[in-house]
Parts: C-alpha cells; sequence; structure tokens
C-alpha cells in the first residue's frame, strides 16, 4: 500500500429485473495499490446498498468476483487499481459477457457449472507435464511423459467463457472452460465425454481465437487444452478406423452389482 | 447463458467483428471470417464472369475489356491478399489442431501474417508496375 490517494470514477452498470441496463457514475477515493473489487465493495458500503455483484475469497481461489473492467474480462480481487486507471481517471465495470445477468455485475453461470460436472472436472486430476506451464511445474524429479496428480488450476470464474467469440454468437457451445475441464478429466478412458467433446459444439465449433487463454488468471490455458483434445481425438478416432476401440470407464457402483 | 438466445442470428455474428479490448489473436480470428466473406464474395463474381463464355465471344471480350481498369487490378490485390491471409492462418489452426506450436501460436500468427502482407506488396507491385 502506499500514502496516495486518487479520485477515481467508477462506471458501472446496473440492471434489475424491471430497469433497462444503463451506467452509475460513483467517485471513489482509492490507493491505486488497492484492487478494483476493494473499490466495488466501497461503493457498496458507503454510497449504494441496492449494488449487486459476487465476491467471496478475495485471493483469487474462489472465482466469483469475475467481471469486465474496461471492456476486459478481470478477477477483480486481483486486478490493482492502479493497472486500469490513473489519478482522476475512469473504470468501467460490467458485468461478464454470455451469461444471463441476475443483477447489475451479478451473472447466473448455472449452466457451465452443470456442464463442468458433466465432463467430470474435478478439483484433483492427473496431468502430464506437458499440459503445465513452465513456471508451474513441480520441482524436483523427471517427470516428463508421466502423469501426476495436482490440484486443478481452473477456478471456474468463468472469464474465458466471457471472452470467448464464438461462445457470443454460439450458445451451445460447450465454451473453453468445460472443454478444459474434459481434458483434465482425460477423454481417452471415457466414451461419454469423448462424445461430448467430439461434436459439433464441442472442440470442433472452437475457432482458435485464443482469447480464453489471454484472460484466463489461473493459467489454465483452455486454447492449449482445446487443441490438444483436437489431437487427442484425431488419434482416437483414426485408431478406431483401424479396428481400435475407446475402452469405456467403468463405474465402482455398476461394477460391484 | 441463454441471455444472448434471444438475438438474431446477424446480431449475434456481428461480435465476431468486434476487436475492442481484445488481443492480436482477435485479430487473427476477425481477418480470417472477413476474407473467408471476401473470397467467398469473390468465387461468385469469378462464376458470373466465367458464365459469360456462354454467351459467346463477343459477350466475354466486352466484359473483359471492361475489367482492364486499375479499380479492378486492385481488387485482384485485394483477392490475392485475402486468399494468402486466409490460407496462411488456416495452415496455423491445423498445425494448432494437431498439436504442433500452440504455445507459440501468437508468434506463428504474426508471422505468417506478415508474410502474406509481403507477397501481396510483391504482387502488387508486380500487378501495377510491370
Amino acid at each position: 500500500m502506499t500514502q496516495a490517494r486518487w479520485k477515481v470514477t467508477f462506471q458501472v452498470s446496473r440492471k434489475k429485473e424491471e430497469t433497462s441496463s444503463h451506467f452509475d457514475h460513483f467517485v471513489v477515493e482509492v490507493d491505486p495499490d488497492e484492487y478494483v473489487l476493494d473499490a466495488v465493495e466501497r461503493i457498496w458500503a458507503f454510497q449504494d446498498r441496492t449494488l449487486d455483484f459476487r465476491h467471496a475469497c478475495h485471493h483469487s481461489t474462489c472465482g466469483a468476483c469475475g467481471m469486465r473492467v474496461n471492456g476486459v474480462e478481470k478477477l477483480t480481487c486481483i486486478t490493482p487499481i492502479r493497472e486500469v486507471t490513473h489519478e482522476g481517471g475512469v473504470v468501467r465495470i460490467e458485468p461478464m459477457r454470455n451469461f444471463p445477468v441476475i443483477s447489475d455485475l451479478a451473472v447466473d453461470m448455472g449452466v457451465m457449472y452443470i456442464r463442468m460436472d458433466n465432463v467430470g472436472q474435478h478439483p484433483v486430476n492427473l496431468d502430464s507435464l506437458e499440459a503445465v506451464q513452465p513456471e508451474a511445474r513441480p520441482a524436483g524429479p523427471d517427470l516428463h511423459g508421466e502423469e501426476f496428480p495436482r490440484l486443478s488450476d481452473c477456478i471456474e470464474c468463468g472469464l474465458c467463457i466471457s471472452a470467448c467469440p464464438i461462445t457470443a454468437s454460439s450458445p451451445e457451445y460447450l465454451g473453453p472452460a468445460v472443454l478444459a475441464g474434459a481434458h483434465q478429466h482425460g477423454i481417452k478412458n471415457d466414451e461419454q465425454v469423448l462424445r461430448m467433446v467430439d461434436c459439433e459444439d464441442g472442440i470442433w465449433r472452437c475457432h482458435s481465437a485464443f482469447e480464453c487463454t489471454a484472460v484466463c488468471p489461473s493459467f489454465v490455458e483452455p486454447g492449449w487444452r482445446i487443441m490438444d483434445l483436437r489431437k487427442q481425438v484425431i488419434g482416437i478416432r483414426i485408431k478406431q478406423l483401424f479396428g481400435g476401440t475407446t475402452a469405456r470407464k467403468i463405474d465402482p457402483q455398476e461394477a460391484s452389482k | 447463458m441463454s441471455q444472448i438466445t434471444t438475438q438474431s442470428p446477424l446480431t449475434r455474428a456481428a461480435k465476431w467483428f468486434d476487436p475492442r479490448f481484445r488481443t492480436v489473436n482477435m485479430l487473427g480470428f476477425i481477418l480470417n471470417r472477413i476474407t473467408a466473406l471476401g473470397l467467398t464474395l469473390y468465387l461468385f463474381l469469378h462464376l458470373s464472369v466465367l458464365s459469360q463464355l456462354a454467351v459467346g465471344p463477343g459477350g466475354y471480350d466486352k466484359f473483359i475489356s471492361i475489367i482492364h481498369n486499375p479499380l479492378f487490378t486492385f481488387g485482384e490485390v485485394l483477392v490475392v491478399t485475402a486468399g494468402m491471409m486466409h490460407g496462411l492462418n488456416g495452415a496455423r489452426i491445423v498445425l494448432n489442431s494437431l498439436g504442433v506450436a500452440i504455445r507459440i501460436q501468437k508468434m506463428l500468427l504474426i508471422v505468417l501474417l506478415s508474410i502474406a502482407v509481403v507477397i501481396s506488396f510483391v504482387f502488387a507491385v508486380r500487378m501495377f508496375l510491370v
């Protein structure tokens, strides 16, 4: 924190059920090293208690506070005000795109959560070293070519879906977060997930804009994962052409019967 | 994700062409769409020109004499530019889809688009000056 204080105008998108969308302006005195979410909370606390927004952990773990800051998808709890404006400047805050707005800055992410569940997104996954960005790779023994358990990077914030130009025009498209979840779950041993991703609203709908990777605050690299899924699907289908089969994952409950 | 389903397909597709607040990757995405539309339009124009052959040599020669002007030459340069950009960008996407060069795709995009611009420039010089 610094001693400096900036007067910043926050243009906040407002939308209640009965009203049309508009912007309200709030002048807030901030420390430039504070985060955008801090300012939004202060607006709610001291200027307008009817402002609705989602937040929880304040340290980029819960993924609840995703919004558009000056047009760009940001996790507001880790976006310093200094990075998005200047003394006397303006910050425009809008809800994420491609999700229904519930109220003001809060959006309904239910469909994304259901889809992520359907593709078997888990908090802990087996990942190969190649799937992890170099700076996030574990130190120690050479893990090249092996899979190892690690906590999922994805915090399900939905920023990638908001930034995706294809989701904007095709709501049926599974979207980057869901396909990244399928990649982490694995498709080689799960015919059901393979079918979900290998269809017109799955990996083949992506048109390689890579905006998902650009806005991801958690280094999931959805763009890389979608392309890697394509490579895997092509491999599986070529094997099937020559008589190979995809093993179906056995449900433990089914096996015990 | 149902909020946009009430919008018409045209309104939804228009969002593809909004480059605001996006990265160079989005520029590649937008260029691919614009060049695809341009090349499709050119294909129809090309077929309509070829259909002049059915009218006979007179009709065809008359049409060819009309298009011999700098405006149409510029149009041909645009077709070559669009073809180069769409083709090279498509090659990048194919490579990425096969798991090749995904992590350097942005650099690859810039390099390939630069190559397309250089080749188009050389083509334009030859078309106008040689």
